[in-house]
């Protein structure tokens, strides 16, 4: 333990500012080439909010076309599509959903999870002073940019963005001839993914050995936080799956730039071009993006499912209801998640017996995910709830985790999948999973870890407010969705309503839309309520919120070094209303005395 | 203003189990072309009663969870004075709530075996069906090519010239299993058909056999569900389902313009009268 942590001066003088480095960093080493993971994981949350709105602003150009289409989009549309009377034209409608997805995974989700929250929180809660590899750090940061720079470039170049859908099927994304987006366009959409992919990994790589290493005495595997343990499983997810995406989309790229023809079948004459050579495999893309993709679905919760478990519990006042339960299941999701990815593709043409199998294994996931909720509930129980902001936030998780998590057994079982594979349930589903549980879990995190980020409050009220209409909004948006589903509705249509039997739907598309809309306002006020707290919020000390990990032993914000005392760990973080102690939270770090460990008291009232 | 928060969480899940109990009523449940929006295929049905199946179990287990929620944010609302209950979890329920759930998920993936199998294993298909595909339906941007073989002959995987072509328009038998041979000519399409819960994505370089049998005559939509390019949404066909001797009609009348270069027509006019004449005495 503590192998990589450097000699740390015990007691040292001023409050943990500046520990290691007694010169003062310019500004731009200090907060934009920063090593330091407090200012790192700033940095990507900063960044992901900033992009959580871009690609809100794509998903409500999708939902305004659902809900109006081919009418001229109010204000965007004179000035984008003058050619077309101010109307969405389809070819950009595509390129829409594709970038929307796009810039929600890639830019907001993967990154806020893993890139904001594990750079702040992981250091901070295991005990140690920073990553083990700062340098390395930084670099994962600014990785993203290059990729955002490839993705947000792909509008302007001839033939518009990325058209294939974020999961990228060839032909679509393999021939230029396809699409208009399949042109330049598809080729930087690969370009960001693959630095995206090395941002990723380079924080899997830190985020591994930093847990394995650099914990403070005391800290043993099974006295880590959730988030810890979620944190740490998602670093070993990204570290095997990863690869194959990248090398997938090199093979795409190579498809495309230099005509191999990994995924191009021979014979296929697309858009009047000249028939194609070669005796590839479509399928071979979707099984290497599966394999990639599914794993990163559990990427996309995991991290969220372990903050919320710190959450619940610090507002339960209550022990985490079975933390080893918890733990087990967070590995065997992460475990079985490398044998699901067959469940995208059970339409997709592959041998029908291998259905059978992932049905099977897509089954049994759905396990360790009822157990957590299980456990949830149960911490839940008999505790004494503070309803603060973070909790509202991971109490919406739960009660939205059940609904995707549910929803995910229809799909699971091929049959009914066969009906409702590639409609709007599915987009019903992975919303529900994806923004109903993830997103109001980074929701609460942000507020929870927020005063450590910057030593101030987040404003509660407007907090709340945030909550109930993104609540709203969320479900009024994504709950009919499922309806849609099973009245067949598909997806990626721009005009679903040339089908007669899918006219009707329209009213209730124009509801979601509004809705949609309601929730995207809502989150300037998260926006707002960030900023003005960051400079005007409520000053607080080192432990608001009364409980009991490490990171809230250190100063508010911490300084380079994070601890001005050096964290010896004594037991697990969720001893709230110890009988040993009066208060009700006793921090991972006190250290009791024999006297106090024998008078074992009653609790003062039980439920 | 206390319990607001349980009451909150509480209104989402009525709410949303409202929507669904009354969505049939609404039209925003399966589409109907039957009444009750039966499918009209027996697999449909089938895959109708199975998704009802889960719909049971989840709801069941959506009230049952959503209520412990409603339930626990009542009754363990924070109150001064008061102390949760010290305890790290219970062996004997971690125990009960991954048995029972597992019990539960591996009887639906048993129990949906036979369904797929029916639907997708080869072996399983009907043997009449398998051996007579009654069509080759090509995919392409944005359309869906039928090649139908002649009246009276068997489809070949290669394109005989007195095979029968239509765009958009896909003729089928009532009351039997009919095959047909789905293929792509460029990139991913779905072959979708909602009222008869069939779905089979065509991928470029792949042929694949699908099958399904309508119970009802009538048209219904032919939608693409996979995502082919900027036109995706306007890849619309139409299927009709008639009775055999009408079917069968149908493709000599597909045979007879397909193939009418005005001789043929002369030659069976002619045909029709010299034996009228011949009889006369």
């Amino acid at each position: 333990m503590s192998t990589l942590n450097p000699a740390h001066p015990l007691g040292h003088a001023h409050s943990g500012d500046d520990a290691h480095t007694h010169h003062e960093l310019s500004f731009v080493r200090k907060y934009v080439f920063s090593t330091d993971h407090k200012i790192i994981g700033i940095q990507f949350l900063c960044t992901t909010l900033l992009m959580l709105m871009v690609g809100g602003s794509l998903a409500l150009g999708v939902r305004w076309q659902l809900a109006f289409p081919w009418k001229t989009m109010p204000i965007i549309g004179p000035l984008l599509f003058s050619s077309q009377g101010g109307v969405v034209p389809p070819e950009f409608y595509t390129m829409l959903f594709t970038m929307h997805a796009t810039v929600m995974i890639f830019l907001v989700i993967i990154p806020i999870l893993a890139g904001a929250f594990g750079n702040f929180v992981i250091p901070l809660q295991i005990g140690a002073d920073d990553m083990a590899f700062p340098t390395l750090n930084m670099l994962s940061y600014w990785f993203m940019w290059p990729a955002i720079g490839f993705f947000m470039s792909s509008f302007f170049v001839e033939g518009g963005g990325a058209a294939a859908g974020w999961t990228s099927y060839p032909s679509l994304s393999a021939q230029a001839a396809a699409a208009p987006g399949s042109g330049a366009g598809q080729t930087l959409w690969l370009m960001g993914v693959t630095f995206v992919g090395v941002s990723s990994m380079m924080g899997s790589v830190n985020y591994m050995t930093t847990i394995i290493n650099m914990r403070a005495p005391g800290m043993t595997l099974f006295r880590m936080p959730t988030t810890i343990w979620a944190m740490f499983i998602t670093a070993i997810l990204q570290a095997f799956a990863l690869p194959v995406l990248t090398a997938a989309g090199f093979m795409l790229l190579m498809d495309r730039l230099v005509g191999t023809c990994f995924f191009t079948p021979g014979g296929l004459i697309i858009n009047n071009a000249e028939p194609t050579v070669g005796s590839g495999q479509i399928l071979l893309w979707q099984h290497l993006f599966w394999f990639y993709s599914h794993p990163a679905v559990y990427i996309m919760i995991l991290p969220a499912m372990g903050m919320v478990s710190d959450m619940i519990s610090t507002f339960s006042r209550k022990p985490l209801f079975g933390y080893k339960p918890m733990v087990y299941s967070l590995s065997a999701i992460a475990g079985l998640g490398f044998i699901v990815w067959g469940h995208h593709m059970f339409m997709s043409g592959m041998n029908p017996y291998l259905g059978m199998t992932f049905m099977l294994s897509t089954m049994m996931i759905a396990l360790p995910s009822a157990v957590k909720t299980f456990n949830w509930l149960g911490t839940l129980w008999g505790g004494n709830i503070q309803f603060t902001v973070p909790m509202l936030n991971s109490l919406g998780f739960v009660s939205m985790f059940i609904v995707g998590g549910l929803s995910g057994i229809f799909m699971a079982a091929v049959p009914v999948d066969i009906y409702i594979h590639d409609t709007y349930f599915i987009v019903a589903h992975f919303h529900y999973v994806l923004f109903g549980a993830t997103m109001f879990g980074v929701f609460g995190g942000i507020h929870y870890w927020f005063p450590k980020m910057f030593g101030r409050m987040m404003n509660e009220s407007v907090g709340k407010v945030h909550f109930v209409l993104s609540f709203i909004g969320f479900n009024c948006t994504f709950f009919p969705m499922h309806l849609l589903g099973v009245a067949g509705m598909p997806r990626r249509l721009a005009d679903p309503y040339n089908y007669p039997y899918l006219a009707h739907l329209l009213p209730m598309n124009q509801f979601m839309t509004y809705s949609a809309i309601l929730m995207g306002f809502a989150q300037f006020l998260l926006l707002g309520n960030f900023f003005y707290s960051m400079f005007k919020g409520k000053k607080v000390g080192r432990n608001p919120w009364n409980a009991n990990s490490l990171e809230w032993t250190a100063p508010s914000p911490p300084g380079h070094g994070n601890f001005d005392i050096l964290p010896v760990v004594y037991r697990g973080p969720y001893e709230y209303a110890s009988p040993l102690v009066e208060e009700d939270f006793l921090p991972q770090t006190r250290r009791l005395t024999p006297e106090q460990m024998a008078a074992v008291k009653p609790p003062a009232t039980a439920h | 203003m206390r319990k607001a928060w349980s009451l909150f969480f509480l209104a989402a899940a009525v709410v949303a189990v409202a929507a669904c109990w009354a969505a049939p009523g609404m039209h925003w449940w399966f589409p109907q072309k039957s009444p009750g929006g039966h499918a009209v295929s027996p697999l449909g049905n089938q895959i109708d009663d199975l998704f009802y199946l889960i719909l049971v179990i989840t709801s069941v287990t959506f009230i049952g969870t959503q209520a412990m929620l409603a339930f626990v944010l009542w009754k363990y609302e924070a109150a001064p004075g008061r102390r949760s209950a010290f305890t790290h979890g219970s062996h004997s329920l971690e125990v009960i709530w991954s048995v029972v759930p597992a019990g539960i998920m591996l009887f639906i993936a048993l129990y949906q075996m036979d369904v797929w199998a029916r639907y997708r294993i080869q072996s399983r298909f009907d043997p009449y069906a398998f051996e007579h595909p009654i069509a080759e339906v090509t995919a392409r941007q944005f359309e869906w090519r039928i090649r139908y073989p002649a009246p009276g002959k068997t489809l070949q995987a290669k394109p005989q010239p007195d095979d029968l072509y239509t765009v958009n328009d896909f003729h089928i038998p009532l009351g039997r299993p009919v095959m047909f041979q789905l293929r792509s000519d460029d990139v991913l399409h779905s072959f979708f058909l909602p009222h008869h819960r069939v779905k089979q994505d065509a991928v470029p370089g792949m042929t694949i056999p699908v099958w399904f049998e309508s119970t009802q005559t009538g048209e219904f939509e032919l939608v693409c569900a996979e995502l082919c390019g900027w036109g995706h949404y306007k890849m619309r066909g139409q299927i009709t389902a008639q009775r055999e001797e009408e079917f069968q009609e149908y493709l000599k009348k597909l045979s007879q313009s397909q193939f009418d270069d005005g001789v043929l027509a002369a030659n069976a006019a002619g045909a029709q009268q010299a034996p009228a004449g011949e009889e006369k005495p």
